[in-house]
């Protein structure tokens, strides 16, 4: 295969010239070699459509990468730049351009600097969650990395997609606290933001705006460059952690429930990931819901009064919310007792208190915790698709579907009425009813995996569904954060306010500082002149 | 993943119960820190993957792969290299041919051959 456009002969040129840049071993062209840059999760994959590479290559250095790129202009190879290739459910390692050559950066796995004393880091593309959490380990440093769930993927990746964790809610979305970034552009040149572009500062990871527009939200989610360093915020080690669980009984107490919650987490009370529940529903993490409660649900659904007759009559509470705390065990504590006090104007509000733990964790701790809540990688989250007694025959992988919702109760029971709807018109297996994940203070997100297999016909239906959740989905206000190239161009095309205005912005910008189109053509819906109308 | 049935099957027929080829000690230790670095965050004790083995095999084989017996080579690099369900395959940046080697070595420490 040769990229789209591309002559064989400059291909061949083209890739020669990358073996002297980075040496001929971290070229790949064979079948074999190419095929590991598949997606392992791709809906198309083993179907003509599906993304894939024509090569790869793997830089060492910044040097390296800006000699990759001059060379790429020259010949208007189009490149796909990876991290550590771990997006998966997003897009893994695979171009949006059939015919790219993939920048494969994980070699450039340097952790350049922890700082204690400010909190901060300064790394490579290729540096694992699991790396720099070694290195901090290992030199016994006071400082937590805000990890996502599972955490073998890259921080600069994460954090350019857009990614979230579950630390303090100022370290849970992770671009908002990374702090300068180096970038090579189209033409190889090397550009560094915020402070990083006065050479003899030494703020870099301390300051982001530097001095005039503040471009880094430019290289994130985009395809205008090739971001080879990244500053992050470290979250300093807290000495305690407390959580505690608020219960209401009725159905409607969802909606103060929540204002309660967001006016505790926009005051900086309760600063840990929140979690939303419902004891009479079950679901993940809770106990199995009742079978007469099923009944109910399956004849007249999450607004049956013969449930919410049933919930207060058993006791069993319609709702819980469980909050986090980080910091000195006295304050903690002080913090949760205030927050009862505010959920305690919800009648028949109950209260447990959780776990509370002196930091660091004693080792039987640390085996019991949900280790991301405590700055520890893990891949435990894999235990969801993977094989188990719960779930004997696994799929190939999955693709999420992940609309942002309003922060609001009202609006989890009309995502809930919408959702439940679309599964039944779409043939989805029917949802009793869902709650949104809580990884940012202003808004809410809601997670449903689609799963990946290898049969053909099933991708192409659950494609073609995701596209007509994705159309519901925006007709009542609710945007993907996030989505696998497959649905890139969908999803960009109900940001469409104004005739596509910040589509057509992309283009303008993209046009400007990348001519050739080289960079990750297609990449969240943006394509370069050359392709535009023809992809999309 | 496509062609790993296949492939499976001819090992199976070679009968070949497993072996290191004769790795030295250097290469094995070298193989136990790839695998620590790559494979144990989901296949140490109780994780995802020694679940997933666990339920496949319901105790006819171990359910760890460190204390597996019958683990050849060319398998360890075909499920790296292909990867299986939910498990993606490892790129050659990720997993050099070298640590490969080294890490299948490892794997096939303990296969009773008589080569060994």
């Amino acid at each position: 295969m040769t990229p789209p456009g591309v002559g064989a002969k400059d291909f061949s040129d083209a890739l020669k010239q990358f073996e002297e840049s980075v040496g001929k071993e971290w070229v790949f062209t064979s079948d074999e070699d190419v095929a590991l840059y598949r997606d392992a999760y791709s809906p198309f994959w083993g179907e003509p459509e599906e993304r894939v590479a024509s090569a790869a290559v793997a830089p060492y250095t910044v040097e390296q990468v800006q000699a990759v790129m001059k060379t790429a202009n020259t010949y208007k190879i189009p490149v796909y730049p990876i991290s550590t290739g771990k997006n998966l459910g997003y897009g893994g390692s695979a171009p949006n351009l059939s015919g790219s050559v993939v920048l494969d950066l994980k070699r450039m796995n340097r952790i350049l600097d922890v700082s204690e004393r400010n909190h901060s880091a300064l790394v490579e593309p290729g540096v694992s969650y699991f790396d720099l959490y070694r290195y901090i380990q290992e030199r016994k440093l006071k400082v937590w990395v805000d990890v996502p769930d599972p955490g073998w993927g890259s921080p600069i990746g994460n954090a350019l997609d857009h990614g979230g964790g579950y630390l303090r809610s100022e370290f849970r979305v992770h671009f908002d606290s990374h702090c300068g970034m180096e970038v090579v552009l189209a033409n190889g040149d090397l550009l560094r933001t915020g402070m990083g572009a006065m050479p003899a500062a030494q703020t870099w990871q301390q300051y982001k705006f530097g001095f005039g527009p503040w471009i880094d939200g430019m290289f994130s989610q985009s395809n205008f460059g090739v971001v080879t360093k990244m500053g992050l915020w470290l979250m300093p080690e807290p000495d305690a952690y407390l959580s505690g669980t608020v219960t209401v009984p009725k159905y409607e107490d969802l909606i103060p429930m929540v204002d309660v919650l967001t006016f505790l987490e926009n005051s900086g009370i309760s600063n840990g990931m929140p979690g939303l529940g419902s004891p009479l529903l079950g679901g993940f993490m809770m106990p199995p819901r009742a079978p007469e409660v099923t009944a109910m649900l399956e004849r007249n659904g999450v607004e049956s009064p013969e449930l919410h007759k049933y919930a207060l009559d058993k006791g069993i509470p319609f709702w819980n919310c469980t909050v986090k705390f980080y910091g000195p065990a006295k304050a903690i504590r002080a913090q949760w007792e205030y927050a009862q006090e505010k959920f305690s104007a919800i009648p028949g509000a109950k209260f447990q208190d959780g776990e509370f733990y002196k930091l660091p964790l004693t080792p039987e701790q640390f085996n019991k915790v949900h280790k991301p809540e405590f700055g520890i990688p893990s891949l435990d989250m894999f235990s969801i698709g993977a094989r188990s007694p719960l779930n004997p025959t696994p799929t190939n992988g999955h693709i999420w579907f992940s609309p942002i919702i309003p922060r609001t109760g009202e609006a989890i029971l009309e995502a809930n009425k919408v959702f439940s709807q679309a599964a039944k018109d779409y043939g989805l297996p029917l949802l009793s009813f869902s709650l949104p994940s809580t990884y940012w203070t202003r808004s809410f997100i809601f997670l449903f995996g689609f799963p990946i297999t290898h049969d053909v016909a099933t991708n192409k239906k659950n494609r073609e569904t995701f596209k007509q959740v994705v159309r519901v989905a925006a007709e009542h206000g609710w945007g993907e954060y996030r989505t696998a190239p497959a649905f890139q161009d969908d999803v960009m095309a109900t940001y469409s306010f104004n005739n596509h205005a910040l589509l057509r912005f992309h283009q303008t910008v993209k046009d400007a500082v990348d001519p050739n189109g080289i960079i990750s053509a297609g990449r969240y819906g943006i394509w370069p002149k050359h392709l535009r109308g023809t992809k999309a | 993943m496509k062609g790993l049935a296949p492939v499976l099957f001819a090992f199976a027929c070679l009968g070949l119960a497993g072996s290191a080829f004769g790795a030295d000690e250097a290469t094995i230790q070298k193989g136990e820190k790839v695998f620590d670095y790559w494979c144990a965050t989901c296949h140490g004790p109780g994780l995802p993957g020694t679940v997933a083995l666990e339920t496949k095999y319901k105790g006819g084989k171990p359910a760890l792969l460190s204390e597996r017996t019958d683990l050849i080579p060319p398998v360890t690099k075909t499920f790296v290299r292909h990867g299986v369900s939910i498990m993606p395959f490892f790129r050659k940046t990720e997993i050099t041919d070298a640590d490969l080697d080294a890490l299948a070595a490892y794997l096939a420490r303990n296969n009773k051959t008589p080569s060994r």
